[in-house]
């Protein structure tokens, strides 16, 4: 089975035979991956070296002339380190494009916290226009890839080694999608969290939401799912910094009582290597860790 | 019923009058209709005289080809003190002078850093510094990229902007892969702070790229500086001012 990463590769360069219009961008990270593609499209294939500031700055240079830019590298340097070349580069020049990051939160352990972005959306979240696309499968990465690719908007799409077994199907206007139904509450699974947030709520009276798409937030299915009850309980769990999307969750909720548990990686940075299901527990997203705090917050 | 609300000075983009033939003798009397607390006058005049040498006989582009996919762009990177780049758009007729006693007010197109979405004739919004020639070396990917070889792609910075880690990732980027419709115009005026030892044309040259010097202030040397022939190289011209302090 290929990755996310895998998959945004094949499917980024047979997408280059497809759309003239698009260019991928890259600085260093996956450049062997695209290889082919660069002998296929030199001119809409480019590598500007380890250059982060360059690789935004370039990306949006190109939407300036009509092109749509998909620019890559782990999310550490493609939103982190140049955040200002994304925020003004894209944003303020009112241009377009789809940066696609690689490694997450805690794709690799071993290589520590230098390769590690929990605060990419948190981050993005501060400006306005991006989509933010969460796939929690490669089949997902790849229908909300193709999409992005057709449109105009700025668009971020995170990728990760953790998934869930099953894809499901996913579009980016089509807002979360119902899970499971339940009454005690709604928990909202953010891309591959959601095989760990189906076992943490088995038995569980709760709705289950799946969010691939968390910018914009889908308030009307997260008021739907809470219902015609007097007041709602929302547990959101993300693979990213804890309670990113509470604010959002909050927003959507405004009309009723309720309380939001923000679940996630947590802000102390955790200094230790391993493997990635050590620090999935470690932040207590795995289905034990969950299903703690899950049954800890909601009402009886 | 008629609304008769006034539209914002910025709604207004109406064609100017003919314009007679620009002519850089009026660009003060153009800059003094600019009034406010710009905070960066030296900056502005700096630029004058190469930003006209550049509209008025090199850049290939005009208030009725600003939209064309083959005209020459100029991205104006360093955005502090765009006085002298308010007055020769105007000048060329991009945008009415009427608009230039608004600098900097509300209603006005016009910031002390220019905004590409509010200015017509502006390529990029700028004032954060080492955005520019990022951004350029991306315009000159995008074109090449769809066949567009003609247009040239222009960006000025300044010797101090020039200290931004970003610029030198451009630069060591654009000569290695040969950017030869790129070009960077870099006003010295001494402002950076650890100066460039060295020179800052051997930055450019040793990356790979043509590069100049040339007196800030003398038309035909600016001319004969920007019309170079440089092929398979971009192009850096650096124009010498008088020093800020």
């Amino acid at each position: 089975m290929d990755t996310m990463r895998d998959r945004f590769i094949s499917t980024a360069s047979q997408l280059l035979d497809e759309e003239p219009r698009l260019a991928v961008v890259l600085a260093d990270i996956s450049a062997d991956g695209f290889a082919p593609a660069r002998r296929a499209h030199p001119d809409r294939v480019i590598n500007v070296g380890i250059r982060e500031q360059l690789l935004v700055g370039a990306g949006a240079g190109m939407a300036l002339t009509g092109m749509r830019p998909i620019v890559h590298t782990f999310a550490s340097f493609l939103v982190e380190r140049p955040f200002e070349q994304v925020k003004l580069d894209f944003g303020h020049q009112g241009v377009g494009g789809i940066l696609v990051s690689a490694a997450g939160s805690y794709d690799w352990p071993a290589g520590g916290f230098t390769h590690m972005a929990p605060g990419d959306v948190a981050l993005l979240d501060t400006l306005d226009g991006w989509t933010v696309h969460v796939p929690g499968h490669p089949d997902e990465a790849e229908a909300l890839l193709r999409e992005a690719v057709t449109g105009d908007d700025r668009v971020y799409v995170r990728l990760s080694l953790q998934e869930n077994r099953v894809a499901r199907p996913v579009s980016g206007g089509s807002g979360f999608s119902v899970v499971r139904e339940g009454r005690r509450g709604t928990v909202i699974a953010v891309g591959p969290l959601l095989d760990n947030v189906l076992a943490a709520t088995e038995g569980l009276d709760v709705t289950v939401l799946y969010a691939t798409t968390v910018r914009p937030f889908d308030a009307v299915g997260v008021r739907r799912a809470a219902g015609a009850a007097a007041t709602a309980d929302v547990v959101v769990v993300e693979p990213y910094l804890a309670g990113t999307s509470s604010a959002a969750a909050g927003e959507a909720l405004r009309d009723l009582p309720h309380r939001v548990l923000g679940l996630g990686v947590g802000r102390a940075e955790l200094r230790r290597y391993g493997q990635m299901e050590d620090h999935v527990t470690a932040h207590g997203l795995d289905p034990q860790g969950l299903r703690e705090r899950i049954t800890g917050f909601l009402r009886p | 019923m008629t609304n008769t609300t006034t539209a914002p000075a910025h709604d207004r983009q109406a064609a100017p009058a003919p314009l007679p033939s620009p002519d850089f003798l009026d660009l003060p009397r153009l800059i003094s209709l600019m009034t406010g607390a710009e905070k960066h006058a030296p900056a502005a005049h700096s630029t004058l005289d190469a930003l006209w040498v550049l509209y008025n006989r090199v850049l290939r582009v005009t208030p009725d080809t600003v939209d064309e996919p083959g005209r020459d762009r100029f991205l104006l990177s360093k955005g502090h003190g765009p006085m002298a780049y308010y007055a020769v758009l105007a000048a060329h007729g991009f945008f009415d002078e009427g608009l230039l006693p608004g600098f900097g007010s509300y209603d006005s197109p016009l910031g002390h850093h220019p905004d590409r979405l509010l200015v017509p004739g502006a390529e990029i919004g700028s004032g954060s510094l080492g955005h520019g020639l990022p951004l350029a070396v991306g315009t000159v990917l995008g074109l090449r990229a769809q066949g567009l070889t003609d247009p040239r792609v222009w960006v000025l910075i300044g010797d101090a902007e020039l200290d931004e880690g970003s610029n030198h990732e451009a630069i060591a980027h654009a000569g290695p892969a040969g950017l030869d419709q790129l070009h960077t115009l870099v006003i010295d005026n001494a402002s950076a702070t650890h100066g460039w030892p060295g020179g800052i044309a051997s930055r450019f040259a040793s990356a790979g790229w043509d590069a100049v010097t040339v007196d800030g202030r003398d038309h035909e040397a600016l001319y004969e500086a920007f019309t170079t022939p440089h092929p398979g190289r971009p192009l850096a011209v650096v124009a010498r001012v008088e020093p800020k302090n």
